[in-house]
């Protein structure tokens, strides 16, 4: 009994595409498959393009290809609490401890720093620019000049808030449509601000790559309460066995050894350094 | 009253109810193995979905069809149905779905192109061809599965007088090798000269089944008189 | 206006530089989107002729389902995915989440119902003008599947077009499957994302002038075939 033709015919075809598809992932997989680990670190870190400086040469000095993926801080750290990366990279010491503390992070280190600033409309109606967030913060609440929050849950929010917060401004009772929170990373907050001529609380790095800037100018910076400490932690193998410990421990030690470290400094948009290294002394592997 | 002889194919107590409307009533037909019969009646009788509710493709309401013997069926519509496909594929298609495989396959296909004269446009996309040349290819497929019975509902409505004749000598081909003909149809004159007897519907129940030559000089019914005066008004 | 044009610019240019990064980011966008169409038409074909043809209990209900998915939003997709292929959830020991396949899989996940609703109204067209016959000569419901399916294939083709330009145009599903790593899951789409988020729109308008060639220029693709096809077969 044969098979009618255009089944047959149908069947190949059908075969062949799998076939096809399948070959196609494998292909993809087998490129996986040199080591490589998964880091997750924010966007704003990724936007300054610090990752495209320093990944090829920690590459290059250990053969692992480190990927990238870019979210807020808090979703960061969710995916090291999911167990979906080996390492997490981010800049909220608060909520890093907390991570190590439940648990989810073997022990954060201390790896670099960069700064915030923050941009308004050039002409400054609010009279906030100078060299204090605190006062800076005040003028622009009590000039109810719009201004626009990442409100997103990440490294650069909760820095916000807790400058408003030191500034004696109780944003509950504060908060009115001049504060816009866009629930979005830095550069579309900072699109939006743009695009309203609002004031925002900026990383360097996003905002010196930032091309969409229209009306708008750093105006308060140097303030050493604006740095932003980057920590670097391991996610547990006790809670996730198939974390890649191994690798991302070389991750670790090699982004606070001094040839990451380096590898740090030498990253600047026009000729200006974004990050300043500051990891403790190298100390010997956590067990 | 002649005793029961062995039938071909018998409905009994047969009705057809589509969309509230009874199209077969309650009829009873008896067809003997061996005859060409032609179904006659007004439009609305009941005659193609008679057809239909025979050879399968309608279920009936109530009573029943009967097979004295199992053959193979056929069925030519009054408008050809191909596939986008060329005329021998299309033959090919049905005897594959038949279980003829290769090389059988191609060699009946070519076979019942050639006795009903298309084997010229054997490669030509079936769509493109004429509407004769459709249905020449309709009953050249149906012939390629050697039935035992073959339906025909109006096969020639759409036709023009030349390849009407066409299709009826084809027809009457396939008849004399041995298949059952059952066919309806509008036209009269195509009833006398196919048919060897005359099923008359009226009102979706079989009034008469009486030899050709003598319905047409004599129908039994006072409908089929009424018909053939041409005094039955349209449903 | 102006930046319209300084785009269409940087798009000429970027096409005409064969910038590598450029190309590898291409390159996986048709590959996966392909890959995806394939597979959403290798499920949603069939599916569709058989909703067609067939006849069963909630057969109605399931059409209605099925038009509503042509509404499904990506974004609920990607989520979904996300959640089955995190080493959290039930998928996790798979290992492709941030990897090309987990992409695929939102894709596929996108472009069956489409294919699968769009080939189901083709199909029962066709098959209206065909039930009769085909019953007669004698094919079974199941048989009549692959019948209808080669039958309408030029239609199916446009279908399953339409199937590969919702893969290729996918952002959030994508992003949160893909991770957007650079040199790995970054796609045209996401790539576009990262442009307009850092500000660079004139940059990311010009990579969107680059995707919208390279889809038309896979459909010119499709559309040739079935011409040429077309005057083979009738």
């Amino acid at each position: 009994m044969s098979i009618p033709g255009t089944l047959g015919r149908l069947s190949l075809a059908g075969m062949a595409a799998a076939t096809a598809t399948s070959a196609l992932l494998a292909a993809h997989a087998a490129q996986a498959q040199g080591t490589f680990i998964t880091v997750a670190s924010t966007t704003s870190t990724e936007q300054s393009g610090l990752f495209k400086e320093v990944l090829p040469a920690f590459r290059a000095a250990t053969g692992i290809e480190a990927r990238v993926v870019a979210l807020g801080t808090g979703q960061a750290l969710d995916m090291g609490r999911r167990g979906d990366a080996d390492v997490v990279f981010v800049h909220d010491k608060a909520a890093e401890e907390k991570f190590v503390a439940e648990g989810f992070g073997v022990k954060r280190f201390e790896v670099m720093y960069n700064d915030f600033v923050i941009v308004g409309p050039k002409a400054d109606p609010a009279k906030a620019a100078g060299k204090d967030v605190s006062a800076g913060l005040k003028a622009i609440a009590a000039a109810k000049a719009p201004f626009a929050s990442r409100a997103d849950k990440s490294g650069t929010h909760a820095a916000e808030l807790r400058h408003w917060k030191a500034a004696g401004i109780d944003l509950d009772r504060d908060k009115g449509p001049w504060y816009r929170e866009t629930g979005s990373g830095m550069g579309p907050t900072l699109n939006t601000a743009s695009g309203m001529n609002a004031y925002a609380l900026a990383d360097r790095g996003t905002w010196l790559n930032f091309r969409n800037r229209g009306e708008l100018a750093i105006l308060v910076e140097g303030d050493s309460r604006l740095f932003n400490p980057y920590g670097v932690v391991l996610v547990n193998p006790a809670k996730h066995a198939h974390v890649k410990r191994r690798a991302g421990q070389k991750f670790v030690d090699w982004v606070i050894s001094p040839a990451g470290q380096a590898a740090i400094a030498s990253h600047r948009i026009n000729g200006e350094q974004l990050f300043f290294p500051n990891a403790k002394p190298w100390l010997p592997p956590v067990e | 009253m002649a005793e029961r002889r062995p039938f071909l194919l018998e409905a009994r107590g047969l009705s057809v109810v589509l969309g509230g409307v009874t199209a077969i009533d309650r009829l009873d037909l008896t067809l003997q193995p061996g005859r060409r019969t032609v179904v006659l009646g007004a439009n609305g009788a009941g005659k193609s979905v008679l057809l239909r509710t025979l050879h399968g493709l309608i279920a009936p309401t109530a009573g029943t069809v009967a097979w004295g013997v199992p053959v193979k069926q056929a069925m030519v519509f009054q408008r050809p149905v191909m596939l986008h496909r060329t005329a021998l594929a299309n033959i090919g298609y049905a005897l594959a779905v038949n279980g003829i495989g290769e090389p059988d396959r191609t060699r009946l296909a070519s076979d019942a192109l050639a006795r009903v004269g298309l084997s010229t446009i054997a490669d030509r996309p079936a769509r493109v061809l004429s509407g004769g040349e459709q249905q020449r290819l309709a009953l050249a497929r149906a012939w390629a599965l050697k039935p035992g019975i073959l339906f025909l509902d109006e096969p020639t409505a759409s036709l023009d007088p030349g390849a009407t004749a066409e299709i009826e000598r084809v027809i009457a081909s396939i008849a004399a090798e041995g298949t059952r003909i059952v066919m309806t149809t509008h036209n009269l004159g195509q009833a006398r000269r196919l048919a060897d007897e005359i099923a008359f519907l009226d009102a979706g129940r079989a009034t008469e089944l009486t030899p050709a030559d003598r319905f047409f000089e004599e129908p039994r019914s006072p409908e089929a008189t009424r018909f053939l005066e041409g005094e039955l008004p349209w449903k | 206006m102006r930046e319209i044009f300084a785009s269409l610019g940087l798009a000429l240019g970027l096409i005409g530089g064969a910038d590598p990064t450029l190309a590898t980011i291409v390159s996986l966008s048709l590959e996966l989107s392909l890959a995806a169409a394939i597979a959403g038409a290798a499920i949603g074909l069939p599916l569709g002729a058989l909703i067609a043809v067939g006849r069963f209990p909630g057969r109605r209900t399931l059409i209605v389902a099925l038009n509503a998915l042509l509404g499904l939003p990506s974004v609920v997709v990607g989520l979904v995915v996300y959640l089955l292929l995190s080493r959290a959830g039930p998928l996790g020991s798979l290992g492709i989440l941030f990897t090309p396949s987990a992409i695929v899989v939102a894709q596929t996940l996108l472009v069956a119902p489409i294919v699968a609703a769009l080939a189901r109204q083709v199909c029962e067209d066709a098959w209206k003008e065909y039930e009769e016959q085909l019953t007669s000569l004698g094919v079974s419901r199941l048989r009549a599947v692959p019948t209808i399916l080669w039958d309408a294939r030029f239609s199916l083709l446009t279908v399953v077009m339409a199937g590969f330009g919702r893969a290729a145009s996918e952002v959030g599903a994508v992003m949160i499957v893909g991770g957007n790593i650079d040199g790995v899951t970054r796609v045209m789409t996401t790539a576009i994302a990262l442009e307009t988020s850092k500000g660079d729109l004139p940059l990311a308008l010009a990579l969107g002038i680059v995707l919208i060639v390279v889809v038309l220029a896979v459909n010119a693709g499709a559309y040739a075939i079935r011409e040429w096809s077309g005057r083979r077969n009738g």
